[in-house]
């Protein structure tokens, strides 16, 4: 099988294997990467101001999004490791949740319980990852699992970072895929750096794409800031788990333009210059100057697409910021299907304190026993 | 009605729960043909076929992982982790993710799985073929423990848990797999997940216990009734969620309170037993609650009949616990 590591190069010139997408789908492409950038900017800005806690940025990221995003269908599973919120919301995450999830408030499908940035999305098959690194890739292989059994044609994409190839998750999950030919596509987003640690501290292996071989599947690495390489890669491989062939491995190289969060400051561990290289691979930049030479940018060019881009994203932060906290119930809801007798108990116990201080809203009621 | 051992029992639960439910799943270390080293999937891969009884690699972090992701795509998978000793690679998923998944998804995604799994002393299996871990996962809100003690049990249980929307520990006895035989009645019948067992009447001192415990405990209080000691004997059997009324109402009626584990005593599961009495019912209390329990060690070989309570043991608490 042939992968094809680039189509649009630095300079926005493309190559000769280019698939031959019109103007309209490559606009498609840099206005969901760019509508993405401005969702990342306003989160950041918002945790700046404080009125969110915790941002982990997909700054530079734009381009694995868009083309993965694409080349899935709303039925196929995509198991998120960390930085996937965009491509959530180009399969359909509505942005009012997406948003809620930022404020953790009560439209919140996840009811306000995780920290910012664990989106989810039942309707296009889109759990949350949990905050530990590499336990998805297994639920990730055991759902693909379900999916052959069940005889269904949906495919599973488990997305994961570079340093979550240390984890045991990965290990399991490559080889248990390998050996039940599972169908999935494991997809490693190399952006360099995990936290504060670069590629060269986490493997000794060539390459992360030739730790497949190891399991006996497939692996592949493309340039991650190419949103053409990315979505045809993607298409490719979610095509052949879909025909029956078994999962296979791609590499998407880029890079985090930010720190790892909010909370991190990468000045401390890497070099500016190094940031400066790929500031001018960045996805969008590249998609701009590949539309500038074919004539067709937006009307209003980049500054009037993120123009509208933000109004959209702004009228529904407004929304968001009036939503009222979750009600003290959830405390112990959703620990098990029914709340069971040491929970209520539990809750009225507090229930007490807590009305004695008219922190109890309407709804907050004690349990019967 | 057959008459089962415990370990029959469990095989015959798992395939009147495969029979009935067809995404129903059955997988782990050498579980398919050769049918599970205590042999408790016996049959099933020629029953149901490679597909639902199945080998896994062996990696118990893989297995109750892959188990996560089919439990939220439609099937019910029932893992087994060949010893409770091994499961500590797979801790992760099931106290980070199996038993928070509900919660942390605002109910959107569940895990309703079963991971079985032997336990306890009794076999000269040493450090690592030995261990009763429950007080782990009895920290783990979310996730239901279970332990059967007769081949009863062992079958109506399992089809709850396997029935149940949440993901259960089900801690099997290896002490008692082929020491016990019982009634078992034939087709599908549960065993509720929230309700202790009456095993044995008695209004002078009451003991708690559960799994190999129960059997023990039943051998002390035979001597001890000799003796003019009645003793009534509770097998909690569902950790958690426990029946704490149930324990509370037993604890009231003689006032007088011995719990029996394998585990070690420290941070073991009679320490919340002895604490919810403390909190809800010390004003009954004619004596301190007494602990017999497995040594603050680790599990020994050879010296192992000295490490588990023994009747003897048991009958000692009984007795200065009745006199106090």
């Amino acid at each position: 099988m042939q992968i094809h590591d680039c189509f649009v190069d630095q300079t926005g010139e493309l190559s000769p294997d280019f698939p031959g997408y019109d103007d309209a789908w490559l606009n498609e492409v840099f206005s969901e990467m760019l509508f993405v950038r401005c969702v990342d900017e306003r989160m950041l800005k918002l945790q700046r101001a404080g009125r969110i806690g915790f941002v982990g940025s997909m700054l530079g990221l734009e381009a694995t999004m868009a083309g993965a995003a694409r080349a899935m269908r709303p039925t196929d599973w995509m198991w998120s490791g960390l930085r996937e919120g965009g491509a959530a919301l180009l399969r359909g995450l509505p942005l009012s949740e997406y948003i809620a999830q930022m404020y953790c408030n009560s439209m919140d499908t996840a009811k306000g319980r995780q920290m910012c940035n664990h989106f989810q999305h039942k309707g296009t098959n889109y759990p949350s990852w949990s905050s530990v690194i590499g336990t998805q890739i297994t639920h990730g292989v055991g759902a693909a699992y379900a999916s052959k059994q069940r005889g269904t044609d949906e495919v599973h994409t488990i997305f994961f970072g570079d340093g979550a190839t240390s984890s045991s998750g990965f290990h399991s999950g490559m080889n248990f895929a390998g050996v039940w030919q599972a169908p999935c596509v494991f997809v490693c987003v190399d952006n360099g750096w995990a936290i504060s640690v670069p590629s060269s501290a986490q493997t000794a292996s060539v390459s992360y794409a030739a730790k497949a071989k190891a399991y006996g599947i497939p692996g592949f690495q493309v340039d991650g800031n190419d949103a053409v390489a990315v979505h045809e890669a993607m298409a490719a491989l979610i095509g052949r788990a879909r025909a029956g062939a078994g999962p296979a491995l791609l590499v998407l190289r880029t890079y985090r333009l930010m720190g790892h969060s909010s909370s991190d400051d990468p000045t401390k561990y890497r070099d500016e210059a190094e940031v400066e290289l790929w500031r001018d691979r960045d996805p969008i930049l590249r998609f701009e100057r590949l539309l500038t030479k074919r004539g067709s940018l937006p009307e209003g060019g980049l500054a009037g697409l993120r123009a509208r881009h933000e109004a959209t994203i702004d009228a529904e932060i407004h929304a968001q910021e009036i939503v009222d906290p979750m009600p003290l119930r959830s405390l112990v809801e959703d620990i098990y299907a029914e709340v069971p007798t040491h929970l209520r108990r539990q809750y009225n116990d507090f229930l007490r304190v807590a009305e004695k201080h008219g922190e109890a809203q309407k709804g907050d009621g004690a349990f019967p026993l | 009605m057959a008459n089962l051992t415990l370990i029959q029992a469990v095989n015959d639960g798992l395939r009147t729960a495969m029979s009935a439910d067809p995404t129903v799943c059955v997988f782990g270390e050498d579980v398919g043909p050769k049918g599970g080293v205590f042999l408790a999937t016996e049959g099933l891969t020629k029953e149901f076929g490679k597909n639902r009884c199945f080998d896994t690699p062996l990696s118990e972090d893989g297995i109750v992982g892959a188990a996560i992701g089919m439990a939220m795509n439609g099937l019910r998978p029932v893992a087994e982790i060949q010893f409770q000793d091994f499961i500590f690679p797979a801790f992760d998923q099931i106290v980070s993710e199996a038993a928070k998944l509900r919660y942390r998804s605002g109910g959107q995604y569940t895990a309703p799985m079963v991971i079985r799994t032997p336990f306890g002393g009794g076999i000269r299996g040493g450090l690592y073929h030995s261990q009763s871990g429950e007080a782990y996962f009895c920290h783990t809100p979310g996730l239901k423990v279970v332990v059967p003690s007769t081949p009863y049990d062992a079958k109506g249980l399992l089809i709850a848990s396997i029935q149940d929307p949440d993901p259960v520990l089900f801690l099997e006895p290896k002490a008692l797999y082929r020491k016990i035989k019982g009634e078992v009645p034939e087709g599908e019948y549960t065993v509720d997940l929230s309700t202790l067992r009456m095993v044995r009447e008695g209004g002078d001192v009451t003991v708690f216990c559960y799994g190999a415990m129960v059997a023990v405990c039943e051998e002390a209080a035979r001597t001890a009734a000799e003796s003019g000691i009645e003793t009534e004997i509770v097998d909690l059997r569902t950790l958690l969620p426990l029946d704490e009324d149930g324990v509370i109402e037993a604890a009231k009626r003689t006032g007088r309170v011995v719990v029996v584990h394998e585990a070690p005593r420290f941070c073991g599961f009679g320490a919340e037993i002895s604490a919810m009495i403390a909190e809800r019912c010390i004003e009954y209390m004619e004596a301190p609650v007494a602990r017999v329990a497995g040594f603050d060690t680790p599990f020994p070989n050879t010296l192992e009949h000295h490490y588990l309570p023994d009747a003897r043991r048991v009958l000692d608490a009984i007795e200065r616990t009745a006199r106090y």
